[in-house]
């Protein structure tokens, strides 16, 4: 065994981090509510929410059953696109893989016809501008893939 | 019925924005060590280990169980690790308390931690979203915040500002200079915190928690044990935990259910009628300067609306009735799978009457709050200086 002298570790760089990395692409099944969800979406250019049998509620995102009553749900609902303005946000934080440079505004919206809001962004008005309880109206995207993408934005009625 | 429980000894280390003197498990070592220390207690005496951390992605270390359970002492003993969005660290705690309350076992170790600086915060909570739904959107912690933050503003819109958001903000950085472990301890003013840079309106730079590397650990006793260790350990008089649904009709962002529900069940669990009355200080989970307006209300301390109000009489602040955030709250350090912890472990040594410098005079018992998630998880922790 060798026996470094007092002060001779001093006398190397610092050996501080190691870096570590992953590129990793997922693949998230929908299932088939949100296949029906994103079709409609598509295809017809309509939102549909989907109605619990117990409590009555029209929800977003579709799904088997309640996240409340956890009853099943089961009739499907065609929803408006045009709704109210819940909350807003102007996002100026980037990040990675966000698909929208900032600032751009982030809301909840309330379409006519659903009991659960709807995420989305708002355009074509000044943040300065923007007042919770606004109505609001979808834009379309032409392109449509079948992600909420498939619409652009929602704007002021 | 349950055991009587109490912490008899806690262990932190001292919160920065990046330590490259430690690696994880040293960190959590520290911590570990810290609170045995001041439990008096050994290795030997540890019948359980539960470890605490939020998402791996922050960090990028899979199963982070496998290298701090063993920094933890955990080697030859029960090891359980335990994840609840941003409620974590509480949760890990009140897993240790189910462990003693329920009889198996007399003495654990509770320790939670996150080293944020290894990754990038923003990312790994973007990735916390719905990929099905509503990722693409939100960003990082404070979008969603933010959305709560303005429906809150907008419901009280002649009531409360965003003024007072920033006497929140200027208030627990102010607290922080007298907690020796806390990261950024601020004298600022209302005005900097209006003038900072906007992040997801209404949340300005100053509003928001920094990100933080750090460890907290907490001895949890059962009642024979904890009277040995300690003349005047911290009983855990109540607990409540309760979890919602974000995506169901009338969730209330500005009000919720899940936080009144928590403070309910802790409340009647140690005959707390009237909080504000009651009990003598708190420490809220605040990540965002608003939101120890909005936890206020839904705990109970003032009516909903009044958060404002309360926050501008200065009954919250240090000398006032009511201490808020003595240690300058998660507006001050925040290492996320940690800072839940750190909430109840300032609680507790508030009533153990070993803060320091900022212990407020004469608390016998105290609250400690946590939200996590879609602000969906909530955990209420009451600590007694008697049984
Ligand atoms: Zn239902």
């Amino acid at each position: 065994m060798v026996e470094l002298a007092r002060g001779q570790e001093d006398a190397r760089e610092p050996v501080t981090e190691v870096t570590g990395a992953m590129d990793v692409v997922f693949k998230h099944s929908y299932g088939e509510h949100y296949d029906r969800f994103y079709r409609e979406m598509r295809d017809n250019k309509r939102i549909v929410g989907i109605k619990c049998t117990r409590c009555g509620g029209v929800l977003l995102p579709p799904r088997p059953y309640c996240g409340k009553c956890y009853a099943p749900t089961r009739e499907w609902v065609a929803l408006s696109d045009e709704g109210s303005l819940l909350t807003y946000t102007c996002v100026h934080l980037p990040f990675i893989g966000q698909p929208t440079d900032p600032p751009y505004v982030y809301a909840f919206i309330m379409l006519d016809g659903a009991d659960v809001q709807f995420p989305h962004m708002l355009g074509e008005i000044e943040p300065e501008d923007i007042e919770v309880g606004m109505r609001v109206k979808a834009v379309w995207n032409t392109d449509r893939k079948g992600t909420l993408h498939d619409i652009k934005y929602f704007r002021p009625v | 019925m349950a055991h009587a429980v109490a912490v008899v000894g806690t262990g932190q280390t001292k919160y920065v924005s990046r330590r490259e003197d430690v690696n994880i498990p040293e960190m959590v070592r520290e911590a570990a060590q810290r609170a045995m220390e001041d439990a008096g207690v050994t290795v030997d005496d540890i019948d359980a280990v539960v470890v605490g951390s939020a998402p791996e992605i922050f960090e990028g270390v899979n199963s982070p169980e496998n290298w701090v359970g063993i920094a933890a002492v955990a080697a030859g003993k029960p090891l359980m690790r335990i994840h609840t969005g941003g409620t974590v660290g509480a949760s890990t705690t009140i897993a240790a308390y189910y462990h003693v309350a329920s009889g198996v076992f007399d003495v654990v170790l509770a320790v939670a931690y996150e080293k944020l600086s290894d990754g990038i915060a923003q990312y790994g909570l973007s990735a916390c979203y719905d990929p099905l739904w509503d990722r693409d959107f939100a960003c990082g912690a404070p979008a969603l915040v933010a959305l709560q933050t303005r429906e809150y503003l907008a419901r009280y819109r002649n009531k409360v500002t965003e003024e007072h958001g920033a006497m929140v903000a200027v208030k627990n950085r102010k607290n922080a200079i007298k907690n020796p472990y806390a990261q950024l301890q601020l004298e600022i003013t209302v005005e900097d915190v209006m003038r900072s840079a906007p992040v997801a309106t209404p949340l300005k730079l100053l509003d928001c928690c920094p990100t933080s590397d750090g460890a907290a650990a907490m001895i949890i006793a059962g009642d024979r044990k904890a009277r040995k260790m300690t003349p005047r350990p911290a009983w855990i008089a109540g607990v409540g935990t309760c979890t919602e649904s974000p995506y169901v009709p009338n969730v209330d962002m500005a009000y919720p259910e899940s936080c009144v529900r928590a403070a309910q069940q802790a409340y009647q669990m140690a005959w707390i009628y009237d909080p504000l009355r009651d009990l003598d200080m708190a420490e809220i989970y605040e990540a965002f300067s608003f939101q120890e307006l909005i936890w206020s209300e839904a705990l109970g301390l003032c009516e909903p609306g009044d958060g404002g109000r309360f926050v501008e009489s200065g009954r919250t602040a240090m000398d006032g009735e009511f201490p808020i955030n003595p240690s300058g709250g998660v507006l001050s350090s925040n290492p996320i799978g940690a800072s839940a912890m750190i909430r109840q472990l300032e609680a507790a040594t508030q009533v153990m009457g070993k803060a320091g410098e900022h212990q407020v005079p004469g608390v016998e018992k105290a609250m400690a709050h946590s939200w996590g998630g879609a602000i969906q998880f909530s955990t209420v922790t009451v600590f007694s200086s008697r049984l």
